[in-house]
This record gives C-alpha cells, structure tokens and sequence, in this order.
C-alpha cells in the first residue's frame, strides 16, 4: 500500500495575526509556523497503518523553504520519503490541489490523507478538491478509519453525531481530531529524519480563481459591563439585562 | 442564476440552507439575477417550501440512487445543475453536508471557492465574499475571476427573509448509482439537539469546570435556556472524557450563537478565535484578570459552581427557553 500525506505549514494557534503592509496578506513577522494540527493526525494514520499492515508513507508539503521543516518533522515520526512541491504560497485552495494531483496522479497511491482543514485560510476545501481532480472518493472530517480490500469504512462527524461512509480505493481522507492520538518524535527518528533528503520539485501553480482581496483584523468589540453582588444577585441580574438590554432571551 | 443547494429534514428546509436562500435572493435582487433552489434525495417533498424565501425556480433530483449521501454523486449533479442553468453563483449552507459537497463541485467545475463566508455582496455582477480566517482572528475578502464563483454561508449569520418567489418546480435526472463512496449509516444521534455551529444558545465549560462530571451544571443551564453545551480545548484535553466534538475553538468548532457563556474559559487566543463571532458573550470567571473579560458583553467575577446554579434557578422561575 502507498500512502501519501500532504502537510501544511500553519501559523501556531496562539500566534497574534497581524495584516502585512500590503493590506491582503499576513505579517509573517513574530509568527511560529507548527504543522498543521489535524494534518498531524493524517500522518499518525498513514504511520499507523504502515506499523499495522506494511504501507510507504511519502509526505508532502507545498510552499516555499521553510515547509521543509514540517517535512523534516515528519520524516522524524515515520515517514519513509517527503517531497516539497514549490510554489510561490499565492494560490487558492483549488490551485494548491491541482499542483498535488499532478504530481500524485501517475504515482499509485491508494490512500491520501490529509488534515479536514488547515488554520489559516480554514476553507476546509483543498481534500475535496484534490478527490475530484483525481477522480477519487473522498471522506471528510473523519475520526476513525478501517481499510479493506481496495475499500474503506471511515466514521465522519456530522451535526449532532457521526455517519459511516463506505467507498473505493483509491481515496482521499480528512483527519479530524479524534482519529488518533499523535506521538512525538523519539531522538532516534530525529537523528536518522536528519539524514534523508528531501526531494524538491519545482510545481507550476495556476492562478488563484478565489483571491484575497484585503485581509481586516475583527472589529473591537463594544466594551462591557461588570455585574456585582452576591451570586443569586448576579444571576438576576444578568438574566435581567439579556432580557432587555440585549433582548436575546 | 444564483443556484442554492439546499438540505430538507424531516420534510423541511433545514434553517441554515433557508438563510442561505434568503441571502440568494438577496444577492439575486441586487445583481437581477433569478434564484433557483436545488434538491436532492430519495423523495423532495417539503422543496415547494423554497418559494417562501424567494426562490423563482425550485430543482429537484429525486431518485433511490439519491437516497443515501454520495459526495461524488451530488457534486457531479450539483455542477450539472449549475451548468444546465448557466448559473454563475453557487451557494450552499456551510453544513457537515455543504462543506462536503461544495469544494468537490467547485473542483469540478474549475470554480473559486470561499467557505463559511458571513459576508456576500454583488459587484459588477461578480461575487464578493468576506469570511473569517485563522478562525476569525481576521477576515478576508474573497473576489472572484472564474465564471462560476461558489460559496458556503456559515449557519446563524445571514437572517432569514421570506419573500414569495413563482418556485416553478422542475425535476432533474438522479446519477445511476455506482459511486465511489456512499453514506451507509447514521450514527450516535444526539437527542434532538441542534449542534453547536447551527446553535442559538451555547454554554461553554473550560479548565475551571475541574472535571466532566461537573459539566452537569452546564447542561442544566443549556437545557433551561435552550441551549447546547460546549468546551473549551484545555476542558477537551483534560481527560475528563468529554467527546472533542464538543471543542470550541481554532483546532474545534467556530461557532456564531447570539448568546455565548463562557464558564471557568480563561479566554486563550485559540478560544477566543472559535467564538468570537457571538453576538453576545458572558464571561464567568473567578479570577477578574481573565482574557475572556475583555471580550464579555457581562462578565461575572465568581465561583461559578454559585452562579451557574443560581443562573440555571433563575432562569426557570422567569420561564426563558420555555417559549
């Protein structure tokens, strides 16, 4: 079985977003990039699977150098080979999705996995998008996965509870927390992770179809209130403001 | 035409699929386009509804083959639609369903996407999207340069508006059926509860709950408010055998009630990026340096094993939820 995970650098989830210059990007400056975090749970899958019935385990990033490092990362946990495809880091959900059906198109992979979404754009679109370029199934947002014989069976969250979906192999699978619990790197992982290459390809992006146009930090919110006295007071007294202040009751 | 996949339950349109049609028509108004409604299932009956806010043609897929949900089959029929249409906008609500469907049609369709937008206009005929990112720590505007420009609305955001459209029905062919992934059961069905994203009312518990049993409280609180309950990820993590679907927050749910109370939530940048799109939020905390204070509508400094009892007492002798 091949397996092939595609990672995503991310801003970590406590970095302070600032808006660059330009108006319509982020200020990169005094941000700590990780992997993305349900990314990390597709690659505890891939690492899993291989552990429990053999499978090569490529892992993927697009982006420029510093993606290296999920890759390093990931390496260092399991993976057998990683490949960055270059891009400039402009492109849309979609663009990002073609440059890695080009490259996996032709390559044999049965299973692709990758996080539901990334925390940054957060459309939550590049998985289903791949599966369709690739004329694949897909399984979004998934917490627990069985393989078959040329099939899965995959649990998907959904509005108050789960679904099961059943499909074909090839696929494409989102992780969702709740998959699996990652592991960390051991120091030997990190020691031979250091010694492989990882293999870089120039990838041609389209242009983006969805553009950014201007990026905005959220309006301050409205200054509140504090309410005082003796626990039954404030309940009263709360339940009294959002009933005609706020008229939300 | 604006095209509005739409999801019927029980019979019904579900709400955030008539907010996404109510902005349809919105947007259709303003650009003079038409809206259609598009459905799919085993049956359609309860489409007809689509009328009421303002649909001038209502779509309707119905097929055994359609019985069950297939992300291939309902992407290849959504894009058909909107090719045999020739519209050139497609929304969905930004459901489990939505989010599924909607980037696979749009990959389909070589189509822009933007999801979870809480913010569309029409300009020079061309869709313009404004929609949270880094889980709404900021917001982009999305424009579009591909004919066909696809969007899903974030349940909760874009108010109803009924407005009698003609609602012509017509049918449309269901796929053969042999897909490449189907849905083939639905489980572990909370009791009728809505979920956090589509939830009006969402009592939160975080570090400062000290354990899951204590969660109790809150659910005591949701249920006399008409709420749902959630968590924070420092509540999720913490053992307490608290399910993540619970998890508000950037690597959780982002979620847009009008109401939002915070419990024992210190309010960590992560958090607070999940939920603070709420209208109104209310911050209980014992400690009067919390973070979370700085975003509250109300905040309450106190042990809230006191007030949130109190809280849920109050509220019952008031009858709220009831109504």
């Amino acid at each position: 079985m091949k397996i092939l995970v595609a990672l995503k650098q991310v801003p970590d989830t406590e970095t302070k977003i600032k808006v660059a210059a330009d108006g319509r990007s982020l200020d990169p400056a005094d941000v700590k990039w990780i992997t993305g975090p349900y990314d990390e749970y597709a690659l505890e899958e891939a690492i899993r699977i291989k552990e429990a019935k053999g499978a090569e385990v490529v892992a993927l990033s697009v982006g420029g150098d510093s993606a290296k490092e999920v890759l390093r990362n990931a390496l260092a946990l399991g993976a057998d080979s990683a490949v960055l495809l270059k891009g400039d880091g402009q492109g849309d959900a979609l663009a990002v999705a073609q440059m890695i059906a080009a490259y996996a198109k032709d390559k044999g992979f049965d299973l692709i996995l990758c996080g539901n979404k990334g925390i940054g754009g957060d459309n939550a679109a590049m998985g289903p998008m791949l599966a369709e370029l690739m004329g694949v199934a897909q399984a979004n947002v998934i917490v627990k996965l069985e393989l078959g014989e040329g099939t899965f069976r995959a649990e998907r969250e959904i509005e108050g509870g789960s679904e099961m979906v059943e499909g074909s192999l090839p696929a494409v699978i989102t992780a969702q927390k709740g998959l699996n619990e990652p592991r960390y790197a051991s120091l030997k992982g990190i020691m031979a992770a250091k010694k492989k290459t990882i293999e870089e390809l120039e990838a041609t992006a389209a242009p983006a179809v969805a553009v950014v146009s201007a990026l905005a930090l959220p309006p301050e919110r409205p200054a509140g209130r504090r309410l005082e006295g003796e626990p039954a007071a404030q309940a009263q007294a709360l339940l009294q403001a959002l009933k005609d202040e706020a008229k939300v009751l | 035409m604006i095209l509005v996949f739409c999801e019927l339950k029980d019979g019904q349109i579900r709400k955030p699929s008539a907010e996404a049609l109510s902005e349809g028509r919105r947007l259709a108004d303003a650009s003079g386009k038409k809206l259609g409604a598009l459905f799919a299932g085993a049956s359609c009956a309860g489409s007809a509804e689509a009328a009421k806010y303002g649909a001038d043609v209502i779509l309707a897929a119905e097929g055994a083959s359609l019985a069950s949900y297939s992300s291939d089959a309902f992407a290849q029929l959504v894009a058909d639609a909107v090719k045999a249409k020739g519209a050139t906008v497609l929304l969905a609500a930004a459901t489990a369903m939505g989010k599924d469907v909607a980037p696979r049609a749009a990959a389909r369709m070589g189509a822009g996407y933007a999801s979870d937008v809480t913010g569309l206009a029409m300009a020079d005929g061309k869709l313009q999207a404004v929609r949270p990112v880094y889980a709404g720590k900021a917001f982009a505007t999305t424009t579009f340069t591909s004919a066909v420009q696809v969007a899903t609305t974030r349940p909760n955001v874009f108010p109803l508006a009924e407005k009698a459209g003609a609602g012509a029905a017509e049918s449309l062919a269901a796929p053969a059926g042999s897909f490449k992934a189907i849905v083939k059961e639905i489980l572990a069905k909370a009791g009728g509860k809505v979920d956090l994203t589509e939830a009006n009312v969402i009592v939160s518990g975080g570090r400062g709950m000290k354990d899951g049993a204590n969660f109790k409280i809150l659910e005591d609180l949701a249920d006399a408010l008409g709420g749902v309950v959630g968590a924070s990820r420092a509540a999720v993590d913490a053992g307490w055998g608290l399910p993540h679907s619970m998890q508000v927050g950037q690597t959780g749910k982002v979620v847009s009630p009008t109401l939002y109370i915070a419990c024992g939530i210190s309010g960590a940048i992560q958090h607070i990026a999940g939920m603070s799109g709420s209208k109104f939020i209310v911050a209980i905390n014992k400690d009067p340096e919390a973070p979370i204070f700085k975003l509250a509508s109300y905040g309450i400094v106190g042990d809230l094993f006191e007030v949130v009892p109190e809280l849920t007492k109050a509220a019952k002798a008031m009858g709220i939820g009831k109504g």
